[in-house]
């Protein structure tokens, strides 16, 4: 009963930021907001697509930024190819994503800790390395890419692919929550714990890890795609980026990985801290910034902000009684 | 038909060998145990124990030899496969769920084993009472494990392995380590847990636990059995006392 209540509350929740969303396209004029928002949005997918993986079953992952690329370029070689249109484009962002993840995960999961971590860095330079070789998606100069014309009801591309990064968030959270609340985040939650003693309580490990790893990844590779399409141009150095896979660790952890709501607002407290820092000094110290608050969350607050949410409740209600 | 199933072993180790590099941890070992038999699994330090039931469990897999469960072939079976036809076991070393409670950890079990996966949360939350009822927990169900005693860790780990419905539990050293009172209190559940119709191997160090325990004893060191039979059999065998005393 309390499940059900809370359900249609978070898809009341849903559909209301969807609403203010679209309605801020409709009555904002500058550009700037949804230009910066964008940017927020998209870390808020990536970081609870990161928590996962990452934060559910305890595996970091330091390959996001080859997802995110990998959403990057499947998008720029559809619209070379075939002219694709952006929600095709996304689309074929996730599959290969999930098929991807499906192959990492095959490759890596068997390694535990330091070792998988790794091996995801390693993984990264693999395909950084291939794309820039590859002519036909502009090699290591990088590609232009032309935006069609907008799709009403929106006035720029920009509102628009605001507006997907808004959809895509919802559908984000929407799996992160089933996962946590359903077997399968119990499951995860077991693997992190103690992995030895899940797979003799008849968890299947190694199976759980791989459905993370393809969710996770499809997820990441849907967040890259208008990435293309935002900046109209595409090059592996800025596409791969290390910062996209140490951004979605640090926003996760300092937003507490046990709810689904901590990777939303580590992403939502650091992506407009970066925005505001990179208006207002430069965006230099973005990366500053993050290693700062990364060690004075792992020291002051392990459990992130979800956890110091928690601790701060408990205390109130240890104290009313 | 029926008297040729009773008769048959619930499990059958068959020439079972497991090796760590050049060390030979498990050599050759077979025998069978019995549906419903309380099993002692003793021998020094090192003798192959719990390799021996890491085989059994599946986080090992064997070099040579078979596994058979209930008259299936599951060598090549992953734990948590092994575990879903009914073979649990505790750790020598508590491995709780950490960061959850004691009901949660037992969750897990029903999740992934039983058919009670489809259960309502009511009905799950029940069987789950029941477990802990049984294991002397029920106060604990809410506690997170990090704030569990030695004792009830121990009983926390067999009351996980109950949840998953074994046919055969296989309690890795579930004494170790606790005070004289507190060795009877597990003792005692254990043997409660044998006559609700559950094969127990049971691995101790504890020798009058074993010895109250057991119907057949098996003796182990370097990876071999050099003695089986009934506990005052195994007891009074010389190549025992040599190997627990030296010679």
């Amino acid at each position: 009963m309390k499940s059900k209540s809370t359900g249609v509350r978070f898809w009341i929740g849903a559909i209301l930021f969807l609403a203010a969303m679209l309605a801020a396209t409709q009555v904002i004029r500058n550009e700037y907001p949804f230009f910066a928002g964008y940017i927020i949005l998209q870390f808020v997918v990536l970081a609870v697509a990161w928590s996962i993986l990452g934060g559910y079953a305890g595996y970091v992952n330091f390959g996001t930024s080859a997802f995110f690329g990998m959403g990057v370029y499947t998008a720029v070689f559809l619209v070379k190819a075939t002219g694709a249109p952006l929600a095709v484009q996304i689309a074929a962002a996730a599959g290969v994503g999930a098929l991807l993840g499906f192959a990492v995960g095959l490759l890596t999961l068997r390694m535990q800790g330091i070792f998988f971590s790794i091996a995801t860095i390693a993984l990264t330079i693999i395909i950084e390395t291939t794309v820039t070789n590859w002519r036909f998606v502009g090699g290591a100069a990088g590609i232009q890419i032309q935006r069609p014309p907008v799709t009403p009801p929106f006035d720029t591309y920009v509102q628009m692919l605001f507006f997907v990064q808004a959809l895509l968030v919802v559908l984000a959270v929407a799996i992160a929550r089933y996962i946590q609340r359903s077997w399968i985040g119990r499951g995860l939650q077991a693997i992190k714990d103690d992995e030895l003693a899940a797979e003799c309580t008849g968890v299947p490990t190694l199976r759980l890890k791989l459905l993370a790893c393809v969710i996770s990844g499809a997820l990441m590779c849907a967040a890259g795609a208008p990435a293309a399409m935002y900046f109209q141009y595409a090059d592996p150095s800025s596409a791969f980026n290390l910062n996209y896979s140490v951004s979605a660790l640090a926003m996760s952890l300092i937003g507490g990985t046990a709810h689904w709501a901590g990777p939303v607002l580590g992403a939502i407290l650091l992506g407009v801290t970066q925005q505001f820092l990179a208006v207002t000094i430069s965006s230099e110290v973005n990366v500053l910034i993050l290693g700062i608050m990364l060690v004075l969350f792992v020291v002051a607050a392990p459990e992130g902000l979800i956890g110091l949410i928690r601790k701060i409740g408990n205390w109130r209600a240890g104290r009313a009684t | 038909m029926a008297v040729a199933e009773s008769a048959s072993p619930l499990l059958r180790i068959n020439a079972v060998t497991k090796r760590f590099g050049g060390f030979v941890a498990v050599n050759n070992v077979s025998v069978d145990i019995r549906p419903g038999e309380r099993f002692g699994l003793i021998g020094p330090n090192g003798s192959g124990k719990t390799t021996l039931i890491n085989c059994i469990s599946g986080a090992f897999r064997t070099e040579a030899g078979t596994v058979m469960f209930r008259g299936d072939d599951i060598s090549r079976l992953p734990a948590h496969m092994r575990t879903r036809r009914g073979i649990a076991r505790s750790f020598q070393i508590p491995r709780p769920f950490r960061s959850m409670t004691v009901a949660e950890n037992l969750l897990v079990a029903l999740d992934f084993t039983s058919l009670h996966g489809f259960a309502s949360a009511v009905q799950r939350r029940d069987i789950v009472m029941s477990i802990l009822m049984r294991t002397g927990l029920a106060l604990k169900a809410d506690v997170p494990t990090g704030n569990l005693s030695q004792v009830e860790l121990r009983k926390m780990e067999l009351a996980r392995a109950m949840a998953t419905h074994p046919k055969l539990l296989i309690s890795d050293e579930a004494m170790a380590g606790l005070a004289g009172s507190e060795v009877d209190e597990v003792l005692d559940l254990l043997m409660k847990l044998a006559s609700e119709d559950i094969t127990i191997i049971m691995i101790e160090h504890i020798m009058q636990a074993v010895m109250r325990f057991s119907e057949r004893v098996m003796c182990l060191d370097a990876g071999k059995i050099i003695a089986i039979g009934t506990p005052a059999e195994v007891m009074a065998n010389k190549r025992v006392q040599e190997a627990y005393l030296g010679t």
